[in-house]
């Protein structure tokens, strides 16, 4: 009996042995880590497989959402993180190291809606403040009529519909709704989750969408490939300019046509530009400037970076459009190239 | 090698790794849960607010005790009546017959569904249903809710009342037939006074199970952190609000959800300990 448990205890030894050894002898392959927003979880998932296909290395991206993907970066146990609100000075404060954003593509939020004839609807910021706090609660109100003439709307009850979970796209649309409406900044504010007046809420971007696609009468905000793939009715929104604006890719990348701060923290939301979307957002890849923290080796720091400056690179923007996502603009991808050239390990740049 | 020893060495030490779980999970959730009784005391248990925007953060958590209690306890009454007469039918009335076998494996097979597909089943079916009655909108709420919850507690009720009451010694029935006694007599009068406090156990360890239920809620209750205003109003629970809100929770609110789940393992505990005290004081 002692002798079999000997015997056992020495083969599970010598087969564990076996197969660590096995590992680094066969290949040195980094494989790169990296968890954050869900919003541009569709564009990173293709992208990244494309990056391998092509012969990078393996990236596992884990969209756990922004805040957590910022806790991950600090806790130093990803390559990278990705978040759709850039850090505050705070936070900046907060982690071991200095940290820098590097955008990757122009999300936007759209104003998805579930109403029997009401297809192309024009929504004024005024109206999208008085729906979502409650106090247009029926789709033939007035105000609502007035503004589209041409379209019968229905004697039914808005319904809501809002994110239940704490997310990026909450934080870009409150961010808008923030600046074009002094009552929503004072009494709901801009953050990733809210003290929600009226409605429901779903959880993650599809909740939101099926819950839409799902009930007639009902209005949310969800990401537009969303939107996109469960064909929902998007509204015209009145941007900055006065003008009603469809969303599409063409007046996303219109909004980003502002001054870039060298750090590139900035938020395009309610652009004053004639032709841009209002809701509309750079998503961002964080990571530390100096590479060399924990055991890093000088080759994942390396890949870390390449990876991230082929994501801003042509052929990872064209992914990014078939999934309807914008593309960055020169400015920005001007910029992610002068804050990747940046990056150091152990003193020296990581991009030679 | 003394098989014995080794025996009761891995005994003592299964037991005593339960042991440190439970603490573990106790200490920890106390912890965590600190923060947030250190800013709002006890009025963390009775304010209705939920705003997490930054600077006015303010956390309260009886919506979503309220919500929890109300669905699980709505669940309860429309599960009680539903399995108790399949508990019967299937271990007293049609004992042994071949319907009896095939409604015992159904509900067997019903309780290890996924609670996602039942939800699932709520969102696609169910709440359609509920909306062309015109009670409500869009079917998002408590009562949608409780039903899922209702539907999804009644196979583990069931199951385990049936086992139970199969299990009343047939001595007594025969006695009770000997005196004259009809079916239903011996059965109200026999049967389930002698299986009363396995049947009172297993409603409790079904609503154990609602209590605790996250996924088919979340899909149906309207996630709302409100405290629900009526039979159709949308609301949220413990459990739904946790599962929500964590992914981006930092600080003081993710302090607030700890101490949420904190709450909840003590109203689980505090149900348990009704129904063992229940049970011994009918047994």
């Amino acid at each position: 009996m002692k002798k079999l448990i000997f015997l056992l205890l020495v083969a599970v030894l010598a087969a564990s042995c076996g197969s660590g050894g096995g590992n680094t002898a066969k290949t040195k392959q980094v494989t790169l880590s990296a968890a954050g927003a869900t919003f541009p979880q569709p564009f990173y998932n293709l992208a990244f497989k494309k990056y391998n296909e092509e012969g990078g290395p393996v990236i596992n991206y884990g969209s756990i959402g922004s805040g957590a993907g910022i806790k991950s970066l600090r806790d130093q146990v990803v390559d990278f993180g990705a978040t759709d609100g850039y850090l505050s000075d705070a936070e900046l404060a907060e982690m071991p190291a200095e940290v820098i954003h590097i955008p990757t593509c122009i999300g936007a939020v759209v104003i998805g809606y579930n109403v029997p004839g009401a297809a192309g609807m024009k929504l004024t910021p005024a109206l999208l403040e008085g729906i979502f706090l409650g106090k247009i609660t029926k789709w033939n109100d007035k105000l609502l009529t007035d503004a589209n003439p041409g379209i019968s709307l229905p004697d039914m009850n808005i319904t809501v519909v809002y994110r239940s979970d704490g997310s990026g796209t909450t934080y870009i649309f409150s961010d808008y709704m923030s600046k074009v409406s002094p009552l929503w900044n004072e009494t709901l504010g801009t953050g990733k989750a809210l003290n929600w007046p009226v409605g429901i809420g779903g959880k993650g971007n599809p909740g939101v969408a099926g819950t839409i696609s799902q009930s007639e009468g009902s209005i949310g905000y969800i990401g537009f490939e969303y939107a996109n793939a469960q064909k929902i009715p998007m509204a015209l929104l009145q941007n900055g300019a006065g003008n009603y604006v469809e969303p599409t890719l063409e007046s996303f990348t219109a909004a980003a046509d502002v001054e870039m701060p060298a750090d590139t923290r900035v938020m395009i939301t309610n652009s004053q530009h004639p032709e841009a979307y209002p809701i509309t957002s750079f998503t961002w890849v964080i990571l530390y400037k100096e590479q060399s923290y924990r055991d890093r080796s000088e080759e994942t720091a390396s890949a870390t970076v390449t990876a991230i400056k082929w994501l801003t690179g042509d052929n990872a923007q064209a992914v990014a459009r078939s999934v309807h996502y914008a593309s960055l603009p020169q400015n920005a991808s001007d910029q992610a190239a002068i804050l990747l050239k940046s990056i150091t390990y152990n003193g020296s740049p990581v991009l030679k | 090698m003394n098989g014995d020893r080794v025996t009761k060495a891995i005994l003592f030490g299964s037991s005593l790794a339960i042991l440190i779980l439970s603490a573990g999970i106790v200490v920890s959730l106390t912890g965590g849960a600190i923060p947030a009784f250190k800013e709002f005391g006890l009025g963390f248990i009775t304010s209705s607010t939920w705003n997490p925007t930054t600077g006015s953060e303010e956390y309260g958590a009886l919506p979503f005790i309220a919500g929890t209690v109300m669905t699980s306890l709505i669940a309860l009454i429309i599960c009680i009546p539903m399995a108790f007469s399949a508990s019967l039918f299937i271990a007293e009335y049609y004992r042994g017959t071949r319907m009896a076998g095939i409604l015992r494996s159904l509900v067997d097979m019903l309780a290890g569904v996924p609670s996602i597909v039942y939800g699932f089943w709520g969102f696609y079916a169910l709440r359609p249903l509920l909306v062309k009655t015109g009670l409500t909108d869009q079917g998002f709420g408590i009562f949608t809710a409780s039903v899922i919850l209702a539907i999804m507690i009644v196979p583990y009720a069931t199951s385990l009342s049936s086992e139970i009451i199969s299990m009343v010694p047939s001595e007594l029935k025969e006695a009770a037939y000997s005196l004259g006694a009809t079916r239903r007599e011996v059965i109200f009068n026999v049967v389930i006074p002698a299986a009363r406090s396995g049947i009172v156990a297993s409603f409790i360890l079904a609503l154990g199970r609602a209590l605790g239920e996250t996924m088919a809620v979340t899909m149906l209750i309207g996630n709302s952190n409100i405290i629900p205003t009526g039979l159709f109003s949308p609301g949220n629970t413990m459990a739904s609000v946790i599962a929500n809100q964590f992914g981006e929770a930092d600080g003081l609110k993710m302090s607030a959800l700890i101490a949420i789940g904190l709450l909840l393992f003590a109203i689980t505990a505090i149900v348990n300990a009704a129904g063992k005290f229940i049970i011994k004081r009918f047994a």
